[in-house]
């Protein structure tokens, strides 16, 4: 009791009253992030679930609404086999998913084979040169990703620069048709995604104790052998946030198979934006987008145990 | 190594022999868990105005959380802590009367030294002038005072460390922790501190309560020292009571080098025990009060500038405190020689002997037989 | 740079890929010629162009002043989610809290765009607010997912800074939120900035989300940018793109300059410090 009084003396005012009702400063403190993110973020994921598993009508907006009586909750249990069931049946979806993890992957080691050497190029460079080259792998990812992509269609086109420069050396002597087609969509995904490859490949290999290469090659291991089985291996969690923060957004992606990839260059985020645009189609949009993210669920896993080691509590 | 010996504890009051002595800090069976870890357990300690107080042990054995909850930062899984009579169990760490100066200086890099000195008083609204005022004085103290308007980043180590000192000496508080506040500076500069910290302490009477992990630092500074281990407390004493007479092993080979001889106790008496060793071959006579039962194991602990060694046999004590052996390592150190020596039954014995033998006799060198002999006084009987 | 010559080659086709593609449309916005494949004459025509497009400089400027706006808030929100996570240790429902956090950083946009338009859609079913959709909800939109990579610009930035700056504010008598405002707020103050240009550029070129969540009266830059490159080239794009790059190298080199000085004064007053 007398510690009570003591406390309540303590704090005077507005904060002391909220203190003396339970409400620290550091509890209105969290309150806000925490409140903004379940109503911004983890809401609108359970609103999504709740959509795919909701009939298609013709009205604004176009699902059956959120309140029901139990009776329609029922006839909605029947509806939600249907939204997925016809995702199963259609060869397109389950052609567009598969062919989304076939381009994520491909892009994402691609990335790999490309940034690393890049990344491992600026950690081993001189320190003074470090920043500048970082920063000149950081300058296109502030300019503008559309504008980005957009470069590359006068690139790959028909009477692009690829294709002249290519007939003005005499390799081909008709224009290749790259645009418009899976290829232009790797090249397009490696591109836009290379800077996310290399920082973290850059900033495991950069704190790499340099110590070790030297002991290795004192005890006489050729740099290319101490390469493979001392940077090589250490550098793997680099290899693994790289691949993620590539992989899983690739995964679905929309700009970049529309713009670059043809017609019949199926992605998922395409098919969700179709869906959701052309066909109206809200609840079999929500569905593509239940089943995409049960597709990344693993790997947006894996990354967040990755992102929570780096940013630890003390 | 010796160690330097402590020579400022005889001439200070010492408090905590008077019984009507009222503690200042009291810390009463406090405990803290981390999880599952108990990184402090079940200490208690008292703590009196105007001592130079040092919490000493290994890294890992708890002195920092320790310190931490005196701050008010952690609170104790179970415990109390008392200041000068109040209960700080609810009082955070801003309403503390307490400083903290730590181990790695947390100047605020973007203040200048004046604006770090003067933030604890800003804090307290104390008048303009009088800021002005204190923050000269104290900067006048730590021999800073040219260095007010340097950035941290402007200063030198040792400077560093005396701005993070005069931080926490403003306030005035009624008890200054510092973690390890030598910690960060070289070999030379540390011991010239120590004393300059001393003679602070003393100029300003405050109560220092100290974490350091090394004995001589604390041995040199401390009117008392706790020694840690593990989170609970193994002694507390003062430097040359730690010394002398150590309670545990532990203590005893943490603080200074020590030489460990195994036995058996034969006599137990208030004025003397007698151990029959394994180790060194022969009853030693041990002139403290004997604690433990005959029978018991025991260890009695013989620093090594407490044997002497010679190359006659010593004369009288019918062969106690005496043993035969090999010598098999010397080192001269310039001012002592340290002689390691293989006693008949295998135990090595460290002994060191001042460079002054050098004239007198045939110096002692490697494979002569010696004669290692010491006082009744000289050694310890350790049971835990 | 580095010894090797494999070194230098792999590091050479890596920025070439980079750049080539944005030095091809910065050369192509002062052609003259509409076509990519033949250079007629230099010229600011397309600039010219460019700056006659209402409907472009009215989406330019909405998309500035949502993508202001939106930075600001998300910093605010992102600075109070990465002290959570950096100084505030197990508190409860932190997992859930991290993962919130994250996951927007990789989430597929279309996922994210959708999310959000469903919910707003309910919310304004179930409350009236907000009322259709425009550039309040698509503020909202980007303060949600650019708020992500504020938290995780400071987090970083606070789990590298000396937590016993704070404690020794606090040791001296400074209560908490001071000493968020004296000390901590001072020394994040790079990251925060960080976090806001970050912010700032990713409403500013979001597409995706923005395509699901606004009204027919709130178009954005890139939303008219791309209806215009889905029909194929077109050079005030080019034109625009060169401003864009104009204005982000400037800023990043004057940056750059800038850190170098800081870290060359720094260096200066630590060997002055050595020489007492
Ligand atoms: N906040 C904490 N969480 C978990 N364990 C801790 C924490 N602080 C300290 N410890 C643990 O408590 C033990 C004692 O730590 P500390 O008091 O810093 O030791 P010392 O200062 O004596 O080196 C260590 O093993 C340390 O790992
Ligand atoms: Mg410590």
């Amino acid at each position: 009791m007398a510690e009570l009084i003591q406390s309540e003396m303590r704090h005077t005012g507005f904060l002391g009253l909220l203190q003396r009702v339970g409400l620290s400063g550091r509890a209105l403190v969290m309150a806000i992030p925490y409140g903004w993110l379940l109503l911004f973020f983890l809401i609108p994921f359970l609103i999504v679930l709740k959509i795919a598993l909701a009939e298609s009508q013709m009205a604004i907006p176009p699902f059956t609404p959120l309140l029901e009586t139990v009776e329609e909750l029922k006839y909605q249990i029947t509806v939600t086999f249907y939204n997925f069931h016809y995702m199963v049946t259609d060869d397109l979806y389950i052609i567009a998913y598969l062919n989304s993890l076939k381009i994520a992957f491909v892009s994402t080691i691609c990335c790999l084979v490309l940034g690393y050497p890049v990344a491992y190029a600026i950690a081993k460079a001189d320190p003074k040169w470090r920043a500048p080259l970082l920063m000149l792998v950081i300058l296109p990812f502030w300019t503008s990703f559309l504008i980005r992509v957009y470069a590359w269609i006068g690139i790959l086109s028909n009477n692009g620069v690829l294709n002249n420069f290519l007939m003005w050396l005499g390799i081909i002597d008709q224009p290749l048709q790259i645009l418009y087609t899976p290829m232009a969509t790797y090249i397009g995904i490696t591109y836009s995604y290379l800077p996310f490859m290399i920082l973290p490949l850059y900033s495991t290999l950069e704190r790499m104790d340099n110590t070790l290469l030297e002991a290795a090659a004192d005890l006489g291991c050729p740099p290319w052998k101490a390469f493979l089985t001392i940077t090589l291996p250490l550098s793997i969690p680099g290899m693994i946030a790289g691949s993620l923060l590539v992989f899983i957004p690739a995964t679905g992606e929309f700009v970049i198979p529309e713009l670059l990839g043809g017609p019949d260059t199926l992605m998922i985020g395409r098919t969700l934006w179709t869906e959701f645009f052309n066909n109206r189609d809200w609840p079999l949009a929500s569905a593509v987008a239940v089943a995409l993210l049960l597709f990344l669920v693993v790997p947006i896993m894996l990354f967040q145990n990755v992102q929570g080691k780096q940013g630890g509590h003390p | 190594m010796a160690t330097a010996q402590p020579s400022r504890t005889q001439t200070k009051l010492e408090p905590w022999r008077d019984p009507n002595e009222k503690p200042y800090v009291r810390i009463e069976k406090v405990t803290k868990k981390f999880g599952d870890f108990t990184a402090v357990d079940d200490v208690s300690l008292s703590i009196y105005r105007g001592e130079f107080f040092s919490l000493l042990g290994g890294s890992g054995s708890g002195k920092t959380t320790l310190l931490r909850m005196l701050a008010g930062f952690e609170r104790p899984t179970e415990g109390k802590i008392f200041i000068d009579g109040v209960d700080m169990s609810n009082v955070p760490p801003y309403e503390r009367p307490v400083n903290m100066m730590f181990q790695s200086y947390a100047l605020f890099p973007h203040m200048s030294v004046e604006k770090n000195i003067a933030f604890g008083l800003h804090q307290d609204k104390v008048p303009k002038a009088e800021i002005k005022e204190r923050v000269a004085e104290v900067l006048n103290l730590v021999q800073l005072s040219q260095f007010g308007h340097r950035k941290p980043h402007q200063l030198s180590g040792g400077q560093r460390q005396r701005v993070a000192l005069a931080r926490a000496l403003v306030k005035r508080p009624k008890l200054l922790l510092l973690d390890e506040p030598l910690g960060a500076l070289d070999k030379k500069l540390r011991e010239q501190t120590q004393f300059e910290l001393v003679n602070i302490q003393e100029k300003v009477g405050i109560t220092f309560v100290i974490v350091t992990h090394d004995q001589e630092e604390a041995m040199t500074m401390s009117s008392r020292i706790a020694v840690m281990n593990r989170g609970y407390i193994a002694q507390i004493g003062t430097p040359t009571e730690i010394y002398e007479y150590p309670n545990s092993r532990f203590t005893a080979e943490f603080i200074g080098s020590v030489n460990m001889l195994h036995g058996r106790i034969v006599e137990s008496e208030p004025d003397h025990s007698l151990i029959r060793s394994d180790e060194a071959d022969c009853d030693l006579y041990v002139s403290h009060p004997g604690h433990a039962a005959p029978g018991t194991e025991c260890w009695v602990a013989v620093r090594p500038e407490k044997i002497a060694i010679t190359k006659e046999p010593p004369a009288g004590d019918n062969g106690r405190n005496q043993a035969v052996g090999t010598v098999k390592e010397i080192a001269y150190l310039g001012d002592v020689s340290i002689y390691e020596i293989e006693l008949t039954t295998g135990k090595r014995v460290r002994v060191t002997a001042p460079m002054v033998t050098r004239r007198t006799e045939m110096p002692i060198t490697w494979e002569d037989r010696v004669y290692l002999s010491w006082r009744p006084f000289a050694g310890s009987v350790l049971t835990s | 740079m580095p010894k090797s010559w494999f070194l230098r080659f792999g590091l050479l086709i890596g920025l070439l890929f980079l750049y080539l593609p944005i030095l091809l449309l910065i050369v192509l916005s002062f052609n003259d010629n509409r076509s990519i494949s033949v250079w007629s004459e230099f010229s600011f025509r397309w600039y010219g162009e460019l700056m006659q497009d209402d409907q472009l400089l009215s989406a330019a400027w909405l998309s500035v002043r949502v993508a202001f706006i939106s930075a600001s808030c998300a910093v605010v929100l992102g600075t109070l989610a990465g002290m959570m996570l950096a100084r505030f240790g197990a508190f409860k429902g932190r997992a859930l809290f991290s993962g919130m956090v994250s996951a927007p950083l990789v989430m597929p946009e279309v996922i994210l765009g959708l999310a959000l338009l469903l919910l707003f859609v309910s919310l304004e079913q179930l409350t009236g607010w907000p009322e259709g959709r425009g550039m309040l909800t698509i503020v909202l939109a980007h303060i949600t997912f650019t708020m992500s990579f504020v938290t995780v610009v400071v987090q970083s930035r606070l789990v590298s800074m000396d937590a016993s700056l704070e404690e020794a504010a606090m040791d001296l008598g400074a209560r908490p939120a001071k000493v968020f405002f004296v000390i901590t707020l001072p020394l994040i103050a790079p990251a925060i900035v960080s976090g806001w240009l970050l912010a700032f550029t990713l409403s500013l070129d979001d597409l995706v989300i923005t395509s699901f969540v606004s009204g027919p009266g709130s178009t954005t830059l890139p939303q008219v940018v791309f209806s215009s490159v889905r029909l194929g080239l077109s050079p005030k794009i080019n034109a625009l793109a060169t401003i864009v790059v104009a204005i982000v190298a400037t800023g990043i080199i004057a940056a750059g300059f800038y850190n170098a000085r800081q870290e060359r004064l720094r260096k200066r007053d630590e060997q002055m410090a050595q020489q007492g």
